[in-house]
């Protein structure tokens, strides 16, 4: 097990290098520079702010020097906001991010199970085609016309909540709202099918056979055991949430990393846009690094070897 | 008494031609019965025809009047949607009138503020009073309507689903953009579907060294997120239909290609390939004519899938301004614009919106019609 944790960790860091190699010289190939026309800096200017950018160097120094800041957590400074180190900007930043993120998993994720639940219960029931009508919707409508149409009916005509801007518990939840569409829909959807094939197992029959009450069958034999394989859609629920945080912070206007990344993109700022994209990285693979422990440990079925995975 | 009862019930059976060996129904293939099983879904069924109608009016619905693209026009710009006929009927939305509720101290300051804010056109504004107010702050309210097609003196003239901040025809626009967003992920899928087939069919068939190779390379790619990949490489091609394909199916080939390897591992281990290589068949005839046709089924619901990720990927990047650039539109761009302009022409967004929400609902329900469609266990 040990030895199965540390070779994927392994490959998480050289996934992460391969990353940030790409990015790096990606973005060299990219015209753009943190001089702009307006400032009208002397020539002299101009090589004293590329020198602090460390731009003067041959590409091969600076790249040795970008992996050397990497390592100890330096992304570089931003070409936008002068003097401000990028790992600054995303650290300021992170904290909406991260509570409406995880607001919309938990909250998504738990309303998911539920839909889910009552759907096998009901199975073919009307409860059953109403939350499966409402998980393709939420599997289908992109998050971002979720996100207008919330804003535009709760904010902007029945003023119920804030139309934007970050602040407050009241601000996120619109874009909490907007954000856990598809972690409940694909819940909903995953458990759902998986219930109803629990339920239709033997041992469930068994159970009743033994007089257990039905919801002690619902809960601690049907749910327990669907639950498990809802843990390998946690990727693509991940996936979502980077997504959705781009757009559905964009919308809202929430001071969050996601809102940073598509302004610097329309700006040209390299070093910031390099530094979310490599925490994005990192963060979706280390997600899935969790997910497949987890899955080994919740499910004895499946057992971690050092052979293929 | 009770003997008589008995012999009454069992009445001898009449002699009839031997009917044992007539078989019920004639024996269908797997295509048939996918085929079957899929038109008596209904949802998938209806999904199928909204979108081969949304095709057809993505390719005939720019030409049905005579606004272009890109024809810009201020004097015309924002004007609300407007259809013949639909424009006598006040709550369908199609009335060319722009309205909005105004508030103010007084009734007056209330009307003021709407005129003002409707260009002062005084005599094409319809003011309705809401509340009368008590003459304390923002009280009183009233609802105006604004004509705005006869304001500019363009009574004659239909925008059936309004124009953009620039004056552009957004009907024209809207189809225009469903051809690009429908033409980038039947591309993207069309390419990541090749590569996908070949990839895993390659690593699969052959197995041992190449497959250990192949899926190494597969193992290091599947590990980089594509979301990161997409949006480096939209940042470093110039933006357009081509590098969003390219964007696209670098990263969208792996599950397929995964899939594949898993299906031809399982299946070339059949008699039927075992038959058809003693008969001395080449190995590319034996993929070709033996291998895919039996893994079809997993392909064509892969790819069904496919689409709307891509729909939604080139609606994302789009929105997020890597996508897209003027003046060409796709539904992305479109609801981009539309959220520019949300609070006071609501209009812009809603029919991108609707569009593409339909466009995904019905390419989900056609996947998920499918794949129960090759499922053996859903044919009765």
């Amino acid at each position: 097990m040990v030895r199965y944790i540390l070779r994927r960790v392994m490959y998480m860091l050289i996934t992460l290098f391969i990353i940030a190699t790409l990015s790096f010289f990606l973005m060299k190939l990219l015209p753009g520079s943190p001089l702009n026309a307006e400032d009208k800096l002397s020539e002299e200017q101009q090589a004293i702010v590329l020198e602090k950018y460390g731009l003067n160097d041959p590409i091969p120094v600076q790249y040795v020097n970008y992996l050397g800041g990497l390592v100890q957590g330096d992304l570089g400074i931003s070409f936008a906001f002068s003097n401000t180190p990028v790992t600054d900007i995303l650290m300021d930043r992170i904290g909406p991010s991260a509570q409406l993120g995880a607001q919309a998993l938990v909250v998504g994720t738990i309303l998911g199970v539920l839909l889910g639940l009552i759907a096998a219960i009901s199975h073919n029931g009307f409860l059953d085609y109403t939350s499966t009508v409402i998980a393709v919707l939420g599997t289908s409508i992109p998050n971002f016309v979720f996100a207008g149409l919330l804003q535009y009916v709760f904010a902007a005509e029945l003023e119920w909540f804030p139309v934007a801007l970050w602040g407050s518990f009241e601000h996120s939840i619109l874009p909490t709202i907007a954000l856990m569409i598809f972690p409940m829909a694909t819940a909903a959807r995953f458990v759902r099918t998986e219930m109803v094939e629990v339920l239709g197992s033997d041992f469930i029959t068994t159970a009743r056979a033994k007089g257990v009450s039905e919801p002690g069958i619902v809960f601690k034999h049907g749910l327990r055991n669907a639950l498990i394989p809802l843990v390998t859609v946690i990727g693509p629920m991940a996936v979502s949430l980077m997504t959705g945080s781009m757009v559905i912070e964009q919308i809202f206007a929430i001071p969050g990393i996601g809102e940073q990344f598509v302004n610097s993109v329309m700006v040209n700022d390299y070093p910031t846009i390099m530094g979310t994209t490599l925490m994005f990285a990192a963060l979706f693979i280390g997600i899935i690094l969790i997910i497949d422990l987890l899955y080994g440990l919740i499910d004895p079925r499946i057992r971690i070897s050092g052979g293929d995975s | 008494m009770e003997n008589k009862e008995i012999k009454d019930l069992l009445v001898p059976m009449k002699q009839k031609e031997d009917t044992s060996e007539k078989i019920s129904s004639p024996s269908r293939t797997f295509l048939q019965d996918a085929r079957r099983t899929f038109f008596k879904n209904k949802l998938a069924v209806v999904s199928m025809i909204t979108l081969v109608l949304i095709i057809i009016m993505s390719f005939v619905g720019p030409g049905m009047n005579d606004h272009g693209i890109d024809d810009q026009d201020l004097s015309r710009a924002k004007l609300p949607a407007r259809v013949p006929v639909l424009e006598n009927i006040s709550w369908s939305g199609f009335t060319g009138v722009l309205s909005d509720e105004f508030q103010g101290d007084t009734v007056e300051q209330a009307t003021t503020n709407a005129i003002s804010r409707y260009s002062n056109q005084e005599e094409f504004i319809d003011i309705e009073v809401l509340d009368e107010g008590d003459g304390s702050r923002n009280s009183a309210e009233v609802k105006a309507t604004y004509h705005v097609y006869e304001a500019k003196d363009m009574q004659d003239q239909y925008y059936w689903l309004g124009t953009d901040t620039l004056g552009r025809d957004q009907w024209t626009r809207l189809w225009d953009g469903t051809t690009v967003s429908l033409l980038i992920a039947f591309i993207a899928a069309a390419i990541s579907l090749l590569i996908g087939v070949a990839y895993g069919g390659i690593a699969g068939y052959y197995g041992g060294k190449v497959d250990d190779v192949l899926m190494r390379i597969l193992e290091v790619l599947v590990g980089i997120p594509n979301l990161v990949i997409i949006l480096l490489m939209m940042l470093v091609l110039d933006p357009g239909i081509t590098s969003i394909v390219i964007a696209l199916t670098i990263t969208g080939w792996t599950g397929m290609a995964r899939i594949v390897r898993g299906e031809v591992m399982k299946q070339k281990n059949q008699e039927y390939v075992l038959a058809a290589r003693t008969l001395g068949q080449s190995n590319w005839k034996v993929i070709t004519k033996h291998l895919l046709p039996n893994i079809s089924g997993i392909i064509i619901i892969n790819t069904m899938f496919n689409i709307p990720d891509a729909i939604f990927f080139e609606a994302f990047l789009s929105f997020i301004g890597l996508g897209i650039t003027p003046p060409d539109a796709s539904l992305g761009t479109l609801i981009n614009t539309g959220f520019d302009n949300i609070m006071l022409y609501p209009y812009m967004l809603v029919f991108p919106a609707i569009l593409i929400s339909v466009i995904m609902i019905a390419f989900n329900l056609i996947g998920d019609g499918l794949r129960d469609a090759f499922d053996p266990k859903m044919h009765k």
